[in-house]
């Protein structure tokens, strides 16, 4: 737009900043019962530790699956690289300082909707994996907890996923321009706060007992 | 209206290499993300250490991710290299969310009678 | 430059090409200054609502053993009078100023994202429509406005009225949160070049300062209410007691919400005087950077003061004490405003009209609410208070003699520059006189009766326990309120057509939305004016008046430029067409998406309480329908290509 704005700034920008503030608090809320209703359940499974339910004798294991939730970690980790990178492509985008891979935008936006989807396959997994193991999210406060928390990440990555598609899919029809670069950044903002997201849960939740 | 858009693509054009002279290169981008990586690695190498049972695990696990999470913010989100108000609008709403958190904990964490 | 004696005609003049009219003129408006009178009606229709079941309350109170409505009913009145006057009255009313009052303070043609504002009007209309509906089949919520879980999950309120109300506040805090994101960012971002932020109106100030506190505790409640909303459709357990979830949690998330919101509600009010305050004064705002400070500081402590809703419940002392001072020190901010809006009268032209003498009374009433919070600032003292009527009366002083009495002052105010027309002075001072006593007869001896032991949201009482005769004059001044109210209502609609014609600037106030005609034309400011001062218009007309302000003045070196425009009572009569303003097209895309979005979320409510299958489909094709209304907005453009 040509409008005259006080600081130069894009419209969108200021005001997808203030949406991220404003998403601190909506996942502080999350984390913050997450981590009040910590070690508080009063039946298995739990997250770090094993159980054996008293009336049936039956042991349930830790439910935390660290290896594979740090290969997801580390799929949306990198997901962040590669949209960095396209954001890159699409700002330099003829001005010849990039080339190569380096240029290519729609390698980089399929890179990144492939590390995301991936990211939401190991979730899907994960979930399914404690529903067969006995969590649910009405089973104990771990389960309503944890499947609230990490639900709402990843319903937010499922938006980033569609928003990212979206993108792809104007780039395919008509190639992201370096006009369309300050379009690219606020989902790129969006990603990437959903990753740094990632970063806490990943950190509170599974890696801290 | 044709002169306003040229207005604002030579602003545009001016702020862009701005950025140019002191913003983060591709080179830059894969530094930081080879960062990322090992700190990742390091975490979850911890976590099947000894390392794990002692006191200091927790601070040192809260000092790492908290070390991704800035340097994302501040190198991907460009909040290291963008204009101040982004840091602002940013940074008040973090504090008060760490601040609600750490008031919240504190709360539960007391035994009721 | 002169000033305009009559006003041009611009309701001739409005409609333009670009411009539906009549009904479907309101429903695709992206105008701000039609959304903002939507607001205003709209919260207007609601207070009405809002005060038919305060009095009905008060018909039931007005004896001891009275049975005018059965006990349940009771609770629904209740709960549904703090809702409605919270979200659907005093919000919305300080949101009807936001809209209008924003750009025209800052000299901007609209607001950010013009179809964003209307997409929350929207929203806001069909959340109050949404949550108010059930009280006529008397299945209204019934669990208090701040709806206390574990009484309100599933076990203890197993019928649908609680549902009603959680997926109410969630549509309702859509609304909200859309416009926070818009105001930050028109306010940031559309200042009229000069308008520093020390220049800004005092109104847009605290505006500002409201919508942080709108994004950021918004969001706690959002999640509070979907912790609530799992809980009763999905038996998740966040307050489910015998999984031993802690019965606190919710107090602390709805209170970590809560109390910024009663700054939310009471600063756009202060916003309101201290523009009223100054211009019938004759005198600029006593300590302009006292009064912005202040605002800010009570928006931060703001968060840090929640646990004094819940001193009753045992926090321990640590807790009690912390929580206890912040709230203590929170008065200070606000006793130093109350100071300020003093001695900006202080030796000025006092101009003694309806706007004015509700401005002052501001000050007065508050002061009271004020006082009695510091009372139970105090631990011990709370102990005594807690869930009593002296705590209905407290916070009635705040948000009636408080953010009611401001917004009056504002609607006198500025009801010029809306319509275009002014209000009739003497129904006007009527309507404050009854009002100032009604207020205090009915709220007054409410701390009488609290101190005695009566206890909020009781159904009935019995008689002699000394509650008879406070809550007779109680009763009684409700039925003041309400002459008070129609004689308001007659006045507000009579004068919009009726009224004597208002001129651009019939208060002889200072600041920039008096520079231009009344009512504002629909590209507001034909030329974008350079601001040099906190008081441009009295820079012009007065010299005297803002000779020592800092901030002010011609700074003849940064005005020369040579396509800037000096600051000028404007009377341009044209169409922006004429103008070759670029306009944004009225579209009913944000009415779609909002009504989308409202059933997309009522798909809950259904899915409990009506079908599953229902539910599903309302929430899935709500869904998939409101992202595709939301895909073809983005991907239209906002204004014509030019």
């Amino acid at each position: 737009m040509s409008h005259y704005t006080t600081t130069g700034l894009e419209h969108r920008k200021i005001g997808f900043w203030t949406f991220i503030g404003s998403e601190c608090m909506l996942f502080g809320s999350l984390i913050a019962t997450y981590l009040i209703y910590k070690g508080k359940s009063l039946v298995g499974p739990l997250p770090h530790e094993a159980w054996t339910d008293p009336a049936t004798g039956h042991v349930y294991k830790a439910i935390l699956n660290i290896p594979v939730t740090s290969m997801s970690a580390f799929s949306l980790l990198m997901s962040s690289v590669a949209m960095v990178l396209a954001y890159e492509a699409v700002k330099h985008k003829g001005d010849g300082t990039r080339s190569g891979i380096w240029a290519s935008s729609k390698l980089w936006l399929w890179a990144t909707i492939a590390l995301g989807t991936t990211f939401l396959g190991f979730q899907s997994f994960e979930f399914t994996s404690f529903v067969r193991e006995g969590l649910t999210m009405r089973r104990n406060l771990f389960g309503s907890t944890f499947f609230t928390l990490t639900g709402f990440h990843g319903a937010h990555v499922t938006v980033g996923v569609l928003w990212l598609i979206s993108m792809l899919s104007i780039d395919y029809k008509r190639g992201l321009t370096p006009k369309d670069a300050p379009t690219l950044d606020i989902c790129a903002l969006y990603w990437h706060f959903v990753d740094v997201v990632w970063i806490a849960i990943f950190t509170l939740v599974y890696l801290i007992q | 209206m044709t002169s306003d858009h040229g207005h604002d693509a030579a602003a545009g054009g001016h702020a862009q290499g701005h950025a140019e002279h002191h913003g983060p290169t591709t080179k830059t981008y894969l530094v930081v993300a080879a960062v990322l990586t090992l700190i990742t690695a390091v975490e979850v190498y911890v976590y099947y250490t000894p390392f794990r049972h002692s006191p200091a695990f927790v601070p040192t696990l809260l000092v790492m991710s908290a070390l991704k999470f800035f340097t994302v913010v501040g190198f991907y989100m460009h909040l290291k290299y963008d204009h101040k108000l982004f840091r602002t609008l940013f940074g008040g709403p973090f504090l008060i969310a760490i601040g609600t958190i750490i008031a919240l904990i504190f709360l539960f964490s007391r035994p009721r009678a | 430059m002169a000033t305009i004696a009559s006003a041009p005609p611009y309701a001739a003049s409005a409609t333009t090409l670009n411009e539906e009219s009549g009904f479907m003129g309101w429903l695709t408006t992206v105008d701000h200054k039609k959304i903002g009178q939507l607001y205003l009606y709209t919260a207007l229709m609601f207070f009405l609502v809002g005060g038919i079941e305060a009095s009905i309350m008060r018909y039931q109170l007005m004896k001891p053993n009275m049975h005018a409505v059965s006990a349940e009913m009771f609770n629904q009145l209740f709960t549904m009078h703090g809702t409605t006057m919270v979200f659907l009255v005093i919000m919305p009313l300080s949101a009807a100023f936001f809209n209008f009052l924003i750009p025209l303070q800052i000299g901007a043609r609209d607001v950010a994202f013009p179809r964003l504002n209307a997409f929350s009007y929207w929203v806001y209309l069909l959340g109050g429509l949404f949550i108010t509906a059930p009280i006529f089949f008397k299945t209204a919520p019934n669990g208090g406005w701040f709806g206390y879980a574990p009484l309100t999950t599933g076990q203890f309120s197993p019928g649908p009225n609680i549902d009603f109300w959680v997926v109410g506040i969630q549509i309702l805090g859509v609304a909200s949160l859309a416009a926070g994101f818009n105001f930050i960012t028109t306010i940031i971002n559309m200042r009229a070049p000069g308008m520093t932020l020390m220049r800004m109106p005092v109104f847009t100030w605290m505006s500002f300062v409201v919508q942080f506190l709108v994004v950021l505790a918004f969001p706690v409640i959002t999640i509070a209410l979907v912790f609530l909303l799992f809980d009763r459709i999905f038996g998740t357990n966040f307050y489910n007691i015998q999984a031993s979830a802690d019965p606190l949690l919710w107090q602390h998330l709805f209170w970590v919400f809560g109390h910024p919101e009663v700054y939310i509600l009471i600063l756009p009010a202060f916003g309101l005087v201290s523009e009223v305050l100054p211009a019938h004064s004759g005198k600029p705002l006593f300590g302009y950077p006292v009064v912005v400070y202040s605002g800010i500081v009570i928006g931060f402590l703001g968060f840090g003061v929640w646990a004094h809703h819940m001193f009753a419940v045992g926090m321990g002392p640590i807790a009690d004490a912390v929580f206890s001072m912040t709230t203590m020190l929170i008065a200070i901010p606000t006793g130093v405003k109350i100071f300020n809006w003093i001695f900006t009268m202080w030796g000025g032209n006092l101009r003694f009209n309806t706007a004015m003498l509700f401005a002052i009374a501001l000050v007065g009433e508050f002061t009271i609410g004020g006082i009695s919070g510091i009372m139970h600032s105090s631990p011990p003292s709370d102990l005594q208070q807690t869930d009593t009527y002296f705590i209905v009366a407290h916070f009635h002083y705040v948000l009636y003699g408080g953010a009611i009495l401001g917004i009056f002052a504002g609607i006198y105010h500025y009801f010029p520059k809306i319509f275009g027309h002014m209000m009739d002075e003497k129904l006007g001072k009527w309507h404050f006189w009854i009002n100032l006593i009604g207020l205090n007869l009915t709220f007054f001896p409410m701390h009488f009766a609290g101190l005695l032991g009566m206890s909020r949201r009781i159904y009935t009482y019995d008689s002699g326990q000394g509650f008879d005769s406070f809550n007779m004059m109680s009763s009684i001044g409700t039925a003041i309120l309400l002459v008070g109210a129609i004689i308001f209502a007659y006045n507000f609609i009579t004068s919009r057509k009726n009224g004597a014609v208002a001129p651009a600037n019939p208060w002889d106030a200072g600041t920039l939305e008096w520079s231009i005609p009344s009512p504002p034309p629909e590209y507001n400011f034909a030329e974008i004016p350079t601001v040099t001062s906190r008081y441009p218009l009295w820079d012009l007309q007065h010299p005297e008046r803002t000779g020592e302000i800092p901030h002010s003045g011609p700074e003849a070196g940064k005005i020369a430029e040579a396509h800037s425009v000096p600051v000028h009572v404007e009377s341009e009569t044209r169409t922006a067409r004429q103008l070759g303003i670029p306009m944004p097209i009225p579209t009913l895309k944000p009415f779609f998406a909002a009504l989308l979005m409202s059933v997309m979320i009522s798909g809950f409510l259904v899915h409990k309480d009506v079908s599953e299958k229902l539910g599903l489909v309302l929430l899935i094709g709500g869904g998939i329908a409101f992202a595709a209304t939301m895909l073809s907005w983005l991907f239209s453009p906002l204004e014509p290509e030019h």
